[in-house]
């Protein structure tokens, strides 16, 4: 008699299917392809281009201060340091030197959006993974760093504030004492968030020995940032070249060996903890003078090809600029950290379940207007 | 039997977890004095924005019905993605000469950035923020305003 085997369907064959574009928990408009074997992940293909605004080319019909509202819109989570970026790049093409007082604001403001996004991160985060809670305890403490910010500038997300020579305007006049609520007030609530999700044990299931990246491979990858720290990759452009005030602050490079999803995290919550720090350096710092230098109402870079980087909320963001003597910019190309940071996702979601590629692309905290521009 | 044990105290250490988390839901809940949200749609009459907030651009009108715009068109050479428009006029003046003067001042809400190169160009200061913000509407041509209200004349003391 032959024994009739048991056909399971699908068992060993691979199928297709897509994430995305409009899913959750990629947080905007990226596809995943991907190839599963049961609930395994074989293989994934991300597909990315659907929020592509081609801001590179748009650059090269804009003038240079015009290009900064353009550059917002790419990590709209790190607003300031793509501001900065741009506008030290004119400043050094320019051999201008800005005031003190320019400096250490912009200083502080990048950090006060290093604290917002790394917030807005890990309420995301842990939403991805099931706690809706963390959803609102992040969001509220971020409402005040937002708060701060349109005070200011009067805009929650996309500033546009940073401009070469110097500021659009003055900070408000509560400025300083608004941070200086905030520091408390965030030393205060940081602690609960380890209470809520780092302990949990759910949490801690899911992200531990999930998603290991080696420092080789975060390396030969490109990985900046606080994914790239996860690994042991020292790659902090504020420590390594530091820009604006940041050569005469003191605070640590959170550094950590495992490389997994929690590895990841942890940096992202220790790194809140050093932006404080570094606030509450510069808080009663802020010099008196101008907040802008005289520029010229058309910006003209001399001839040739200038680079500038700096360390926004998810790592190294590079501009590269050609010019030919005119007003605008002959080539302009923006190395920005997601792009890079996207790519490794094949490899480390490789052999998990497809759960666990929702907490590994939770954890490399992408943003996708930025992978695409 | 270990195992046993083992699964019993993986289940204690859950509990353990979920009720630390649980430590802080709970404190909220019995501290309404905490809660940070704003009823929006009621508290229409008593919400104040930043003076800085930017809602719209607006340009400024005193009693007489006077704005400082000159019509120079800086506004608008620097306005990255064409949001402002302006329309210019020939007009004699009180002491007969003739003087370029602002006609139009059409402003797109529906293109702006918000980017703010406008206000800080204005070389006579014409233009402000406004801090309106409910802009939404089913026509899109509703949001092309003309900023010079009908009839306004240019202030004394501006110079073109
Ligand atoms: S608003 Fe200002 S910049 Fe624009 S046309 Fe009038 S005076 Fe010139
Ligand atoms: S704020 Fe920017 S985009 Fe809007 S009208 Fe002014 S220059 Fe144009």
């Amino acid at each position: 008699m032959v024994e009739k085997a048991e056909v399971i369907l699908g068992e060993n064959e691979q199928y297709v299917i897509n994430m995305g574009p409009q899913h959750p928990s990629t947080h905007g408009v990226l596809r995943f392809e991907l190839s599963l074997k049961g609930e395994i992940v074989d293989k994934v293909v991300p597909h990315c281009g659907y929020i592509h605004r081609g801001i590179e080319k748009m650059c090269e019909a804009n003038t240079y201060q015009q290009i900064i509202h353009l550059t917002d819109r790419m990590d709209y989570l790190s607003a300031h340091p793509n501001n900065e970026a741009v506008s030290l790049l004119v400043e050094k093409a320019l051999g201008i030197e800005v005031p003190e007082r320019v400096k250490v604001i912009r200083t502080m403001l990048s950090e006060l959006g290093r604290l917002g996004s790394h917030q807005l991160w890990w309420a995301a985060f842990g939403m991805d993974l099931g706690a809706l809670t963390t959803f609102f305890y992040g969001l509220r403490d971020r409402e005040k760093i937002l708060d701060i910010f349109e005070e200011s500038f009067g805009s929650r997300l996309l500033h546009s504030y940073i401009c070469p020579g110097g500021l659009m305007n003055d900070i408000h006049p509560n400025f300083k004492t608004r941070v200086k609520e905030l520091i408390p007030y965030l030393r205060k609530k940081l602690p609960e968030y380890d209470q809520l999700l780092t302990g949990n044990v759910i949490f801690t299931e899911r992200s531990k020995n999930i998603g290991i990246m080696t420092k080789e491979d975060a390396i030969s990858y490109g990985i900046t940032g606080p994914s790239g720290r996860g690994s042991g990759f020292a790659c902090d452009v504020r420590k390594a070249e530091p820009y604006s005030a940041y050569d005469r602050v003191d605070f640590k490079e959170i550094l950590m060996t495992e490389g997994d999803t929690f590895a990841r995290y942890q940096v992202r919550i220790l790194e809140m903890y050093e932006s404080i720090k570094i606030l509450e350096q510069l808080v009663d710092q802020i010099p008196d003078g101008d907040y802008t230098v005289k520029m010229k109402p058309i910006i003209k870079l001399p001839e040739g090809e200038y680079y500038q980087r700096v360390e926004t909320a998810r790592g190294e963001l590079g501009v590269y600029a050609v010019s030919t003597g005119e007003k605008f910019p002959d080539r302009m190309r923006f190395r920005t950290p997601n792009f890079s940071n996207l790519f490794i996702i094949d490899k480390l979601a490789r052999g998990h379940k497809i759960a666990d590629l929702v907490a590994i692309s939770g954890s490399l905290d992408l943003v996708i207007p930025d992978i695409d521009r | 039997m270990n195992a046993f044990f083992n699964y019993f105290s993986e289940i204690g250490r859950g509990v353990k977890t979920l009720l630390k988390g649980m430590q802080i839901t709970n404190g909220y809940f019995f501290k309404p004095r905490e809660i940070v949200t704003q009823k929006y749609p009621e508290n229409r009459a008593t919400l104040k924005m930043f003076d800085q907030f930017k809602g719209e651009v607006i340009m400024p009108h005193d009693d007489n019905n006077q704005h400082r715009c000159t019509g120079c068109g800086i506004c608008e050479n620097n306005c990255p993605n064409g949001s402002i428009q302006i329309l210019t006029k020939k007009e004699t003046n009180a002491e007969g000469k003739a003087v370029r003067i602002v006609d139009k001042h059409i402003y797109h809400l529906s293109m702006c950035t918000f980017c703010g190169l406008c206000i800080k160009t204005c070389p006579s200061d014409a233009i402000t923020w406004g801090q309106t913000f409910e802009h939404a509407v089913f026509d899109r041509s509703k949001l092309t305003k003309v900023l010079n209200k009908p009839g306004s004349t240019i202030k004394k003391e501006v110079k073109g």
